[in-house]
């Protein structure tokens, strides 16, 4: 079939695939308040994709409305700013449409999970290939100030100024709930942690989902304080590897243990446990992908970090050009003349 | 021996319970009527609910056919002939049975039970009701009974055979051929011969028990109608629409892509594009009607002829959505099948109420083109002049159907798909002086820049663009700009659609104004009023935004001017604020199509008035 976009696509990209950070940065000024999480977040970015031997006019960047939407004006490829809570739907369409581009959306907690919130779960459960930045500030910050739906109870607010009375969601719980296969969290004062979760997000074929808890200096400033803080960090966070043992600690000492369904803490310095009792993780276990999300809110035990679940199946974009495939090659495709005249047509000779 | 008695145009109407199969039946007698030549529109009218309880008033399902030798523009609207299978169906219809109209029941769904889910105390065909009728009696369920007895079949699909029966009487009765029917039922039911077989003894016994009863003594004999010579097929409005914008593609060498969310009545138009797999055609059953659009956007910005299919409820959530497609200055084809409102209100029935939605119904200024399909057969090209506008202008376009003319039918002549307008885009391919926002001087349009063309990584979104870089702007003098640039490159279209004809006098006393869906009832009773020696003048509107070029001359050449339409007077609101003349209104919101006889006895009034 004669296709204008076809023969877009056939033209070779000429020249180096030899990128650097530099040449994904756009050339206008940052403007996110000094301090926010989301430079850092911007900057791993734009470390990581001169890596993926992506061309560059082959990526696409999708936002919604808040903070973390401005990401686009600052790459230096195809983006699109878009409207509050949309970016996923239009980015599904596009990347069903265009399964030849690798597609990223930056969003936030608000954008994401509470106007966005059922594109969000129906992108998840697709699969449609798209890569989520979702910044996690726990805080509404462009429209200066209200709490979002990942804010905690009792969080002082200009619209909860008594405190939040309703609970939050737990954004990878809701992810996995929904059917995402990559479901992973960091820290953005983290920055090779995070360019490592950001590689791997963009190598996972279907959805990615990366939750980063982003310090809003201005409205929720600290509230990532436990997590932020390296000395804080040891003791509060345990870093999830595929294959390795949940360990923590200032002196890795610490395990997580399973106790039933339900995850503890474990001392495996004292002679009474040993490396052999804590959980190892398996990311393709979705079943332990749960526990561990449901770990979040729970002030018993340390807060994962890293890829929850990381589960390969078929994208919907593939099922989509594959359906399409099929039928082109079945007797009858593009027979215009077949379609048009269906099975009840009759001739009139003058 | 039977008499043969010739007529111009019949309106038939198949009534029984939901599961009596009268939808079918009345699309083969359609379809059959259109083979033989006859000018056939139709309609079908059934329950809102999925399966209505058995015999009830409101479980009557129908469908209605006008055919004749001269055009026919509407599903007709006084019965000639009612088919009615059960005493529900028949109280339902009785009222828009023409006096001397024929009826055939049957007289098994006439029982106790029956008369009492119809809410009879005596029965109709014992009380004298139906003396004013032509009335016969069949006991159509014992005959397929009788005749189906010696065969594998079950007693329940024996029972569903029922409408091939109707059908058959029907055909004997206006003396069309079984053969259609006989080859579709062979295709339908291909993997089930006894299915297939049992189906056809009973539609030919239908024909052969009229044929043999002495009390069936006229046969009814409809010629021919004068018909453009080619090939035609009964075509709904919903279908029509899908194959427009599959057709719209390949015009315009791109792929197609619908972003959708079932919504009745425009949810067919999914359907069928859902089935065009073979075409190349990409579609998403979008999780709400705003995914719908917005998928569609981000196919559009990937460089695809992109369309959302929805009804009222529908495109208010898309309003938001609209608003960006016309900031980004994107393609996009939105199908809104007006259907009764506010809120849920009437989901089945017809309506022209969103005429304002679809003007107005942004915040900001946000205008866009605006066209309105005016029969089933119409809504091909409509969809495809809607296609046109979208991706030469880059803007949203919104094209309106209606619940009649999309569930309707009417004889569609197939076209030349080579003959139909090129609607071929260029995209941006040079990044030498490339600028997002950048127009053709002439369409005001701004380029088309995909992403994956080498050289153009640019930004877009919905804050205002700075005038052809497309940076962020919030300068006074620049949105100013960008406002006028966005409404006159929509109100310069009006140098690019047909100006508007008007039938009958050109000058005069009273011009009759319609726009969409409702044009076969206003130019049937237009033909009738003029056949009278009647002075009245008639157009009918395609284009709602921008109006056609003349047509405020066209409107100021005339003393009155009445505009019929399906709402509290949208259309004649927008004329008299737009071009500052009195307009005359008749307004319905029944649910209902507008009927011919209305908009005569309308025009009777108004001539009344001036003697």
């Amino acid at each position: 079939m004669e296709n204008i976009l076809n023969d877009m696509l056939l033209k070779p990209h000429e020249g180096t695939l030899e990128y650097t950070a530099k040449d994904f940065k756009a050339g206008i000024d940052v403007r996110w308040c000094s301090g926010c999480g989301g430079y850092s977040i911007l900057a791993q970015v734009q470390r990581i994709l001169p890596s993926l031997g992506i061309p560059k006019e082959k990526f696409a960047f999708i936002s919604g409305i808040g903070c973390s939407s401005r990401f686009p004006y600052y790459m230096n490829v195809f983006g699109l700013h878009s409207l509050h809570g949309r970016a996923i739907a239009i980015a599904s369409g596009l990347k069903i449409a265009r399964p030849d581009l690798s597609v990223w959306i930056a969003t936030g907690d608000g954008d994401c999970i509470s106007i966005g919130g059922n594109h969000f779960i129906h992108a998840c459960r697709r699969n449609v290939d798209l890569n989520v930045v979702m910044f996690n500030n726990e805080v509404y910050s462009l429209t200066k100030g209200q709490y979002s739906p990942t804010s905690k109870v009792g969080q002082v607010t200009k619209s909860s100024p008594l405190g939040v009375l309703d609970d939050p969601f737990n954004p990878v719980g809701l992810a996995l709930g929904s059917g995402a296969t990559f479901v992973a969290r960091g820290v953005d004062s983290d920055a090779k942690f995070l360019q490592h979760l950001f590689e791997r997000a963009a190598a996972h074929k279907g959805f990615s989902y990366v939750e980063i808890y982003t310090d809003c200096v201005i409205y929720n400033a600290g509230a990532f304080e436990p997590w932020r803080n390296k000395a804080l960090a040891r003791e509060n966070t345990v870093m999830l590897e595929h294959g390795k043992p949940l360990i923590f600690g200032e002196n890795h000492d610490k395990g997580i243990k399973l106790d039933g369904f339900t995850p503890t803490v474990i001392d495996i310095s004292n002679g009474h446990y040993s490396i052999n009792d804590v959980l190892v993780h398996n990311e393709n276990d979705s079943t332990l992908a749960f526990i561990l999300a449901n770990m979040t809110y729970n002030s018993d035990v340390p807060r994962p970090m890293g890829v929850f679940q990381a589960i390969e199946k078929s994208s919907y974009d593939t099922k989509v050009t594959e359906q399409l495939a099929f039928y082109a090659e079945q007797p009858g495709a593009y027979d215009y003349d077949l379609l048009l005249k269906g099975e009840d047509s009759w001739e009139i000779t003058g | 021996m039977k008499k043969i008695k010739f007529l111009d145009e019949v309106t038939i109407r198949f009534a029984g319970d939901s599961g009596d199969g009268m939808q079918l039946t009345g699309t083969q007698f359609s379809n059959t009527s259109g083979a033989v030549g006859n000018d056939v529109n139709t309609f079908p009218d059934y329950p809102s609910e999925i399966r209505a309880p058995e015999g009830t008033l409101y479980g009557v399902s129908a469908y209605q056919i006008q055919f004749g030798r001269k055009h026919i523009h509407t599903p007709g609207n006084k019965i000639d002939v009612l088919v009615a299978m059960n005493a529900s169906s028949l109280k339902v219809n009785l009222s828009n049975v023409r006096v001397g109209g024929i009826i055939i029941v049957n007289t098994n769904g006439f029982g106790e039970k029956n008369l009492k889910l119809a809410k009879y105390d005596t029965n109709p065909l014992e009380d004298g009701i139906l003396k004013k009728y032509q009335v016969f009696k069949v006991d159509i369920t014992a005959v397929v009974q009788e005749s189906l007895s010696g065969t594998k079949m079950s007693p329940k699909n024996i029972d569903r055979t029922k409408n091939m029966f109707a059908l058959g009487m029907a055909y004997w009765l206006f003396n069309r051929p079984l053969e259609p029917s006989i080859k579709w039922l062979q295709t339908k039911f291909a993997k089930k011969p006894d299915v297939m077989e049992s189906n056809v003894l009973i539609l030919k016994a239908g024909y052969d028990y009229c044929a043999s009863k002495d009390e069936y003594a006229i046969q009814y004999e409809i010629k021919p109608a004068q018909m453009e010579s080619g090939f035609y097929r009964n075509i709904t409005g919903n279908e029509a629409a899908a194959l427009g914008l599959v057709i719209a593609a390949k015009r315009a060498n791109l792929s197609l892509f619908l972003g959708s969310y079932p919504i009745t009545p425009a949810t067919e138009i999914l359907h069928f594009i859902s089935s065009y797999k073979p075409y190349g055609v990409k579609h998403l059953q979008a999780e709400d009607e705003i995914g719908g659009i917005c998928s569609a956007i981000g196919a559009s910005y990937g460089g695809y002829l992109a369309a959302t299919t929805t009804s009222g409820p529908g495109l208010s959530l898309k309003i938001e959505a609209i608003g960006l497609g016309i900031i980004l200055e994107l393609p996009l084809v939105i199908i809104d099948v007006q259907r009764g409102g506010p809120s849920t209100g009437l989901p089945t029935k017809p309506e022209q109420s969103d005429l304002f939605m679809a003007l107005y119904g942004r915040h900001g200024e946000a205008p866009l083109p605006v066209v309105a399909a005016t029969s089933a057969s119409d809504c091909f090209d409509t969809t495809i002049e809607a296609a046109r506008l979208a991706l030469k202008y880059m803007t949203p376009v919104i094209m309106l159907s209606d619940g009649y003319i999309a569930q309707g039918t009417n004889p569609w002549k197939i076209p030349d798909i080579e003959e139909l307008p090129d609607l071929t885009p260029q995209f941006v391919t040079e990044p030498e002086g490339f600028e997002p926002y950048k127009r053709n001087p002439e369409t005001l349009a701004r380029l088309w820049a995909v992403p994956g063309t080498q050289g153009l990584e640019h930004r877009i979104g919905g804050l205002e663009k700075e005038d052809i870089t497309g940076l962020v702007s919030q300068h006074p003098e620049n949105h100013q700009k960008m406002t006028e640039i966005r409404a006159k490159k929509i109100a310069n279209i009006a140098n690019d659609i047909p100006q508007i004809t008007v039938e009958g006098e050109q000058s005069g006393d009273l011009l009759i104004v319609g726009w969409g869906g409702t044009y076969g009832a206003i130019k049937d009773a237009y033909d009738k009023l003029r056949s009278q020696g009647k002075k009245i003048s008639f157009c009918h509107l395609r284009h709602l935004n921008p109006f056609p070029k003349n047509f405020g001359d066209v409107l100021k050449r005339f003393n009155r001017i009445l505009v019929p339409e399906l709402n509290m007077g949208q259309l004649a609101t927008v004329i008299q604020s737009t071009f500052l003349i009195p307009v005359l209104r008749y307004n319905k919101v029944k649910g209902l199509p507008l009927y011919a006889f209305e908009v005569e006895e309308k025009v009777n009034e108004l001539l009344k008035e001036k003697e």
